[in-house]
């Protein structure tokens, strides 16, 4: 693979898209929301069930590109079993590191495997399919009833 | 040129500057002709002449550089009355686009004529410029929308068409060639049986405009709407044809100047055809250099663009067809220069992507036309679609990049 495209294609993420993590409906869920980009017609619904403030599962429905999708799939590793708290200050990072806001090494390395998006970062075409599932998860925490459009 | 003369696209492609670059390190292809086509040097030199040298508003400057400026845009409304065969100038109304002319029959026409229990007929591959403005109609007037389907090629089923109209049908709202399937509707025909039944007919011709000979008047549409910006000409420019028998009778789309021949706070009297409907200084530099760019696509000859385009076509499906994974959206007989199509588990946005770092631009996404992607149960495509300066080489470029895709998903 040339260079650009493996920026962008790394092999974590064709891994997830092709075997997606969590990738299930949750039955009455504690805090359910659902994303769309109308713009591609990406299509998510988000899962979850919290308890005490803490997300004790989540999972994902959908139809989506390679990012969107792996990208969801990401999240629902990361977010399971944290605070409430912890998820929304990682939508912060993710956010911030997609979109190209400068970040510390400490805040890089905090990012774990979700690194793998950074190169996201160079496609502005696709950053709204890296953010979907985050800015739903984050909708679905907030218990907004509101769909969620990155239009 | 003329029939005789062998159709040269790589001669066309040196009338068009912004091809020659690289994008991603690699030459640029451009195979994203349905949403919006490069311009030629004459057109974007027309643009220069107009703000260099006669630069003024039209229809009402006794001086000089307006009276050039109203010739230039006038004698574009003549270009344009010429080059669809309409009867008469008036009938050839500037708007800003497709869409626009769209709307000004669904306001203007529709709503002085149509009342509750009235239907309009389209297709169920309609872009959404064709869906939209009839459904805000029937939201007012009470009229109901109906839908003419298609079959699993994307052809429409014309036996429906025919079961579908009625005494209750008013407008039948059709695209001439759809910008997803590529399909080529039979207008002619469907416009004899909806007079028949009592109705007008409304063309979208947005993508057949630039691909094939349009004789309004052999058509015997009532309204033909089309937009500059894919006719190699500039954005914010279209045409709207309407037959002056129907213009003449319908009420002002939009009020202010220009459009009225005189105002007092009792009464104003509005401006004769086409006037009435050009409301506002126009885009005046557009509408010139749209004059321009059908003079260029004239010199080339339509039926030489259909020919080149078809073969341009065929050699696109036979490269596509080498790649089993690779599934045609669109496989009517009659058919226009779009190939649409997706892969299996990759979805249209990563093709797109690839496709981009490999310096080919081709469209991907429902292309405003959802109702067309819900019908073949797909959430997106990806689309090729041909131009006039396009060659055998673009399309082995797009094929190459195909391959790349299928090995990266592999």
């Amino acid at each position: 693979m040339d260079n650009p495209l493996r920026e962008i294609y790394q092999q974590v993420i064709l891994d997830h898209n092709k075997s997606p993590q969590n990738f299930r409906v949750i039955e009455n869920p504690t805090n359910y929301s659902e994303g769309f980009n109308p713009l591609c017609g990406d299509h998510i619904h988000i899962y979850m069930n919290i308890v005490d403030g803490k997300v004790e599962d989540i999972s994902f429905q959908g139809n989506g590109c390679a990012i969107s999708k792996s990208s969801a799939s990401i999240m629902t590793t990361i977010i399971k079993g944290k605070s409430r708290e912890d998820a929304e200050k990682y939508f912060q990072k993710f956010h911030d590191m997609v979109t190209g806001v400068e970040t510390t090494p400490e805040e890089e390395e905090s990012l774990g495997k979700l690194l793998v998006f950074q190169g996201v970062r160079e496609f502005p075409a696709r950053v709204k399919c890296a953010s979907l599932a985050w800015h739903t998860m984050h909708s679905a925490i907030e218990g907004k009833e509101t769909t969620i459009s990155t239009e | 040129m003329n029939n005789k003369t062998k159709y040269d696209a790589i001669k066309i492609r040196e009338d068009f500057p912004v091809l020659f670059q690289e994008v991603n390190g690699k030459p640029l292809v451009y195979l994203d002709n349905a949403a919006t086509t490069q311009k030629p040097l004459s057109v974007i030199r027309k643009i220069s002449e107009y703000y260099e040298k006669y630069n003024s508003n039209i229809h009402r400057g006794v001086h000089f550089l307006s009276q050039k400026a109203t010739a230039e845009y006038e004698n574009s409304r003549e270009i344009v009355r010429r080059f669809i065969n309409a009867k008469s100038t008036k009938e050839i109304i500037f708007l800003r686009g497709t869409t626009e002319g769209i709307n000004l029959v669904a306001n203007s026409f529709g709503k002085s004529n149509l009342k509750a229990g009235d239907e309009i007929l389209i297709s169920h591959m309609e872009h959404h410029s064709n869906i939209v403005p009839w459904q805000l109609l029937c939201e007012v007037t009470g009229a109901v929308l109906k839908v003419i389907p298609i079959s699993d090629n994307g052809e429409l089923d014309f036996d429906a068409y025919k079961n579908l109209l009625s005494e209750r049908t008013k407008i039948v709202g059709i695209v001439h060639q759809s910008n997803t399937l590529g399909t080529e509707n039979p207008v002619k025909a469907m416009a004899k049986l909806a007079h028949d039944a009592g109705a007008i007919i409304v063309v979208d011709g947005a993508q057949s405009i630039q691909h094939f000979a349009v004789d309004v008047q052999d058509l015997d549409c009532d309204f033909y709407a089309f937009s500059g910006h894919k006719l190699y000409g500039p954005t914010g420019t279209g045409v709207l044809f309407g037959k002056e028998s129907l213009l003449s009778t319908m009420p002002p789309f939009q009020g202010g100047g220009d459009m009225i021949a005189s105002v007092t706070f009792e009464k104003t009297i509005y401006n004769s055809l086409p006037y009435k409907f050009e409301a506002g200084t126009p885009n005046i530099e557009g509408v010139i250099a749209l004059g321009a760019a059908i003079e260029y696509i004239e010199g080339i000859g339509l039926d030489n663009i259909y020919s080149y385009e078809k073969e341009l076509y065929s050699y696109t499906a036979e490269k596509m067809s080498e790649y089993p994974e690779i599934k045609l959206i669109g496989s009517a007989p009659k058919k226009g220069g779009v190939f649409s199509f997706v892969i299996d588990n990759i979805h249209p946005h990563d093709i797109g992507t690839i496709f981009d770092l490999e310096g080919v631009a081709i469209r991907t996404g429902h292309l405003c036309t959802q109702p067309v992607m819900k019908r073949f149960n797909i959430p997106a495509v990806s689309r090729v679609s041909l131009g006039i300066y396009n060659t055998k080489e673009d399309i082995d470029r797009a094929a190459a990049v195909v391959k790349k895709v299928l090995e990266v998903f592999a």
